[in-house]
């Protein structure tokens, strides 16, 4: 019987998402996006350097509802990625392997980078940043 | 690189139904893989509708009964039916784990019971599993040593050191974690995976070996062990309460301290 012919075991379809692989492929997707995000700021810094007109163009951009929700993505996955990024820090010191506390940790940095995000936004509101 | 999709020759298709007896009042739905390597036909997903009432707790003697009285054409491995022997290892409802130590109870609704993921398949829930020992052996899983061996007793071990392999040793490779990470999917040609990874960190940490430098070089490699993204599927998976996640990010402790 030929090797080659071998059907390949159904894996990513039916593998159940549990808290411990949904949060680390979310910390490659707000690492992709922070990388594509840093655009919108090298934007704003380059409108800036161009002068007083470019400056006020980018900014009308990003202070609009699709630059805000652009920036509030932005702003969700830095929360994240560094929250869970410290979770990273202690695993890489050999720490918060236990399964249960490693469940827990998880829940903790999503609740966490969700509370971080939210003061962050209540804090650029009422501080008139529009 | 990753592959998310499958193959046109693995993509699962419907299959047949196989209703309760007459008469069953506590009917338990399973869905199974079915792989007929003779038939040259794509894999399919078989329901078996069975009478729980006369089968035993276990998704292994849900197996067993199929196979007995309904079905005798399903293969699977199985052999201690007490969680030892690692043989019954697969995906069930969606985690991989021991049919023979997994309760039917614990597991809600329509169960789906698939091989271990991302592997080739013999046929049914077989799966072939050369690559993943041929990785165990690379690992050189033996005492080495280079002094000569006391001449009136065994190497002994202080208490402590024997607790420091005694976890790890109670790996029966069953290859629940390594089939469960998604980084072993992507890279199983290059990457050790947990379950290697856990036996090699068994021989670093045993107080009388001696290659433990060699051991190191070995695994000192951007695939053999950093692959590993700390993403937890095997400790999750581990039927015996093991910790490959753990030991791998001990390892990694080893290489970056002898490095300065």
């Amino acid at each position: 019987m030929s090797q080659v012919n071998r059907p390949l075991s159904p894996h990513l379809g039916v593998y159940k998402w549990q808290i411990s692989n949904t949060l680390s492929i979310l910390h490659r997707l707000t690492g992709v996006a922070l990388s594509i995000g840093a655009l919108a700021l090298l934007a704003w810094v380059v409108g800036a350097a161009l002068g007083p007109q470019a400056y006020e163009s980018v900014r009308s951009v990003l202070a609009g509802p699709l630059g805000m929700f652009i920036l509030l993505g932005f702003s969700a996955s830095f929360f994240y990625h560094l929250a869970n990024g410290i979770r990273h820090l202690f695993w890489d010191a050999g720490y918060g392997f236990d399964r249960e506390f490693a469940r827990l940790s998880g829940w903790f940095t999503v609740v966490a980078a969700a509370a971080v995000t939210a003061l962050f936004w209540v804090l650029v509101v009422s501080g008139g940043a529009g | 690189m990753a592959e998310f999709q499958l193959p046109p020759n693995s993509r699962v298709k419907p299959g047949k139904t196989f209703k309760a007896p007459q008469g069953a009042k506590n009917v338990r739905r399973f869905s199974i893989y079915r792989y007929d390597p003779d038939s040259g036909e794509n894999p399919r997903l078989d329901t078996y509708e069975v009478d729980m009432d006369s089968c035993g707790p276990m998704v292994l003697d849900v197996l067993i009964k199929i196979k007995n009285e309904i079905d005798p054409t399903l293969t699977f491995r199985r052999s201690c039916r007490e969680g030892i022997c690692g043989s019954c290892a697969m995906n069930i409802a969606g985690g991989n784990t021991l049919a023979c130590t997994q309760a039917s109870a614990d597991l809600k609704g329509e169960v789906k019971i698939y091989p271990l993921p991302h592997m080739p398949v013999v046929k049914d829930l077989v799966p072939d599993l050369t690559n993943f020992y041929a990785q165990y052996a690379s690992i050189k899983p033996w005492l080495q040593t280079r002094t000569p061996a006391p001449p009136d007793q065994e190497r002994l071990q202080s208490k402590e050191d024997q607790e420091k392999i005694n976890t790890p040793s109670a790996c029966i490779l069953c290859a629940c974690c390594s089939t469960s990470c998604p980084s072993y999917w992507w890279n199983s040609d290059r990457y050790l995976g947990p379950a290697a990874l856990l036996a090699a960190y068994r021989w670093l940490v045993d107080s009388r070996d001696e290659a433990t430098g060699e051991r190191l070089d070995e695994l000192e490699d951007p695939f053999r062990i950093y692959r590993c993204h700390t993403i937890m599927n095997c400790t999750n998976a581990c039927p015996k309460d093991l910790n490959p996640a753990k030991a791998i990010a001990e390892t990694k402790k080893m290489l970056a301290a002898r490095s300065h």
